[in-house]
């Protein structure tokens, strides 16, 4: 099956400083596969090199080295473009156009007759919530209505391949809920779906496979619940009807122990502590079990380790590289 | 085509939203209340004057557009960061560069246009005006179809402006830009002294020099018949057309530079 998008050794030097110029590596070769028809979410924290791979997928910038493929066809073939849609980070358009002009702009770039064209805009403006101020000039859009703008002009084409930057941002609650329903409804219809985020909900809430990015390096890459799983590293137990008396009874096993309202505590304990052991001294004593969790990396946590480990901007190497082929 | 097309329709759009129409009313207030002033103070060169007004402010008002706007058609494309979803759409950027030159020239044209039809009534009002006896001493008629050449050369020569302003913004900053374009504007006003620079200089590696900008600087003095038109001088047709193929090879000569520069550039 030929990969919907293909990144190999991706890398992205810039040269920054005024006077002494100096090399700058924004990616540090890159490697993935997206699959066909899959939600793909591309993590890391700001300044990771998130923005930086849109940008060299989308021919905005070139690579240094490295090459990249959308539907098969090497990213710089503008043919592409007629089926693939880009949301940019925080979008800016022109503000002297309503957003029903704006996507007749666009839509007329693709090649859209007046009557597809007029039809397609209607849709697509209802669909992201904006049809009521169709008529309204760009400058008076707040940021979460022009967040929703980027987004149907990214859809206008009926795109096979959907990139967004960002996509949540600039949306209050609902319209992020919005948006994840979208993305839902676009890969039940077959589209594949590139998207970056640095929250990490959004992920979690949509993404099969992700790709962790930090430092301009892949961190990793794979099925998100296989990262997660692999980051458990330790348990919770809640219980309540504790008394001060019942510590005796866990002393040394448990890591900490917290209290979450009167007689009520939360217990960590470390991976290599068998809970039931812990649960059964508890009990026994008259403690009842509220609930027994796994402690797991959140992605929050999973990035600052791998920051930290590599250096805060130091793009320094990765001990091991990650196969990130799909 | 398509994209260059859709491209330029959407500049033309963006000027007018951005006034710019605003300075035919100019345009026109300037030109009735000289006709009506002059009218008071002269007798039989009013006509003269008012088409060399004419003539040099369709120029400058030109030129201002040229200028002004040109500088900001790729700089603010990338500043307020639209250019991102735009490039990214079915557009080369050579047809990006193409689109914006046609959207401004576009717009040079309909500015002239409306100008050059002022001046026609602001002169058919003089005719209108003037008694027989003075409208007999003119070099030339008042309703005189030969101003149409000069404002031809003008236009082709504010097509060369914009193809400046566009090549410079390309790899600039708009202040720099606009520097550059009026730099190269009233170098090429004079351009035509350096041809014969050998002449008032004795260093021949001056002299070569001088020939050499002279050869690179465009020579906008050529496009400049007003004083001949006024006068009612000929103006051949064979000079209309190598000036005016002169002039587009320039243009076309910016543009490649421009497309090119622009195809290597990072938008970060």
């Amino acid at each position: 099956m030929t990969p919907a998008i293909r990144i190999e050794e991706l890398t992205k030097d810039y040269a920054i400083g005024f006077w002494r110029r100096r090399p700058y590596r924004a990616l540090d070769r890159l490697t993935l596969d997206i699959n066909p028809g899959e939600v793909f979410g591309f993590l890391g924290p700001n300044g990771a090199g998130k923005t930086t791979t849109l940008k060299l997928l989308m021919q905005l910038i070139y690579p240094t080295s490295g090459r990249a493929e959308i539907l098969g066809r090497p990213v710089g073939d503008v043919a592409v473009r007629q089926r693939i849609g880009y949301l940019p980070e925080n979008p800016s358009f022109y503000d002297y156009l309503t957003a029903e002009e704006l996507l007749n702009y666009f839509g007329e770039l693709f090649g859209l007759d007046a009557v597809a064209r007029r039809k397609r805009v209607t849709t697509l403006l209802d669909r992201v919530g904006i049809g009521a101020e169709r008529k309204l000039q760009l400058r008076k859009f707040s940021k979460g209505m022009i967040q929703r703008i980027g987004i149907a002009q990214a859809l206008l084409n009926d795109p096979e391949v959907i990139f967004l930057d960002e996509p949540m941002s600039g949306l209050d609650p609902l319209g992020r809920r919005d948006v994840r329903t979208l993305i839902l409804e676009l890969r039940d219809q077959g589209r594949t779906i590139f998207f970056s985020s640095h929250i990490l909900a959004d992920a979690e809430a949509l993404c099969r496979r992700v790709a962790v990015v930090a430092g301009g390096r892949l961190a990793a890459a794979g099925r998100l619940v296989d990262i997660l799983a692999f980051e458990i590293h330790g348990w919770e137990l809640v219980m309540s009807h504790v008394n001060p008396e019942m510590f005796a009874r866990v002393t040394g096993v448990v890591r900490r122990a917290t209290e979450i309202s009167p007689e009520r505590y939360a217990f960590e304990l470390s991976l290599d502590q068998a809970p039931d052991r812990v649960l059964s001294d508890l009990t026994a004593a008259g403690a009842k079990l509220v609930s027994l969790n796994p402690m797991r990396d959140t992605l929050e946590d999973f990035f600052m380790r791998r920051v930290a480990e590599m250096g805060k901007g130091a793009r320094a190497p990765l001990a091991e590289e990650t196969d990130a082929r799909g | 085509m398509r994209a260059v097309r859709t491209v330029a329709v959407n500049v033309f759009r963006e000027s007018v939203r951005d006034r710019v129409p605003y300075n035919l009313v100019l345009f026109a207030v300037l030109l009735i209340s000289s006709s009506y002033l002059l009218g008071q103070l002269t007798a039989g060169q009013d006509v003269k004057i008012i088409k060399d007004l004419g003539l040099a402010a369709t120029a400058v008002f030109g030129l201002f557009i040229s200028i002004f706007i040109g500088i900001g058609l790729v700089s603010k494309e990338v500043e307020r960061r639209s250019i991102y979803a735009l490039l990214t759409k079915p557009v080369s950027r050579a047809q990006f560069i193409a689109g914006k030159y046609a959207g401004l020239v576009l717009t040079l044209a309909v500015n002239v246009g409306v100008m050059t039809i002022a001046l026609y009534a602001v002169l058919a009002y003089m005719v209108w005006t003037e008694p027989p006896t003075i409208r007999a001493g003119w070099d030339a008629p008042g309703i005189d179809p030969a101003l149409l050449k000069a404002i031809f050369l003008i236009f082709i020569e504010l097509m060369l402006v914009t193809a400046l302003a566009i090549f410079f913004s390309t790899f600039s900053s708009p202040i720099l830009s606009a520097a550059l374009t009026f730099g190269f504007v009233i170098a090429g006003h004079f351009n035509a002294d350096l041809k014969n620079f050998d002449k008032v200089v004795s260093s021949r590696a001056a002299a070569m020099l001088a020939r050499g900008v002279y050869h690179v600087l465009p020579d906008l003095s050529a496009f400049d018949v007003k004083t001949e038109v006024v006068h009612g001088l000929p103006v051949t047709a064979g000079y209309l057309a190598s000036t005016a193929a002169y002039g587009l090879a320039y243009v076309a000569g910016l543009l490649l530079i421009a497309t090119f520069v622009f195809s290597r550039r990072d938008f970060k």
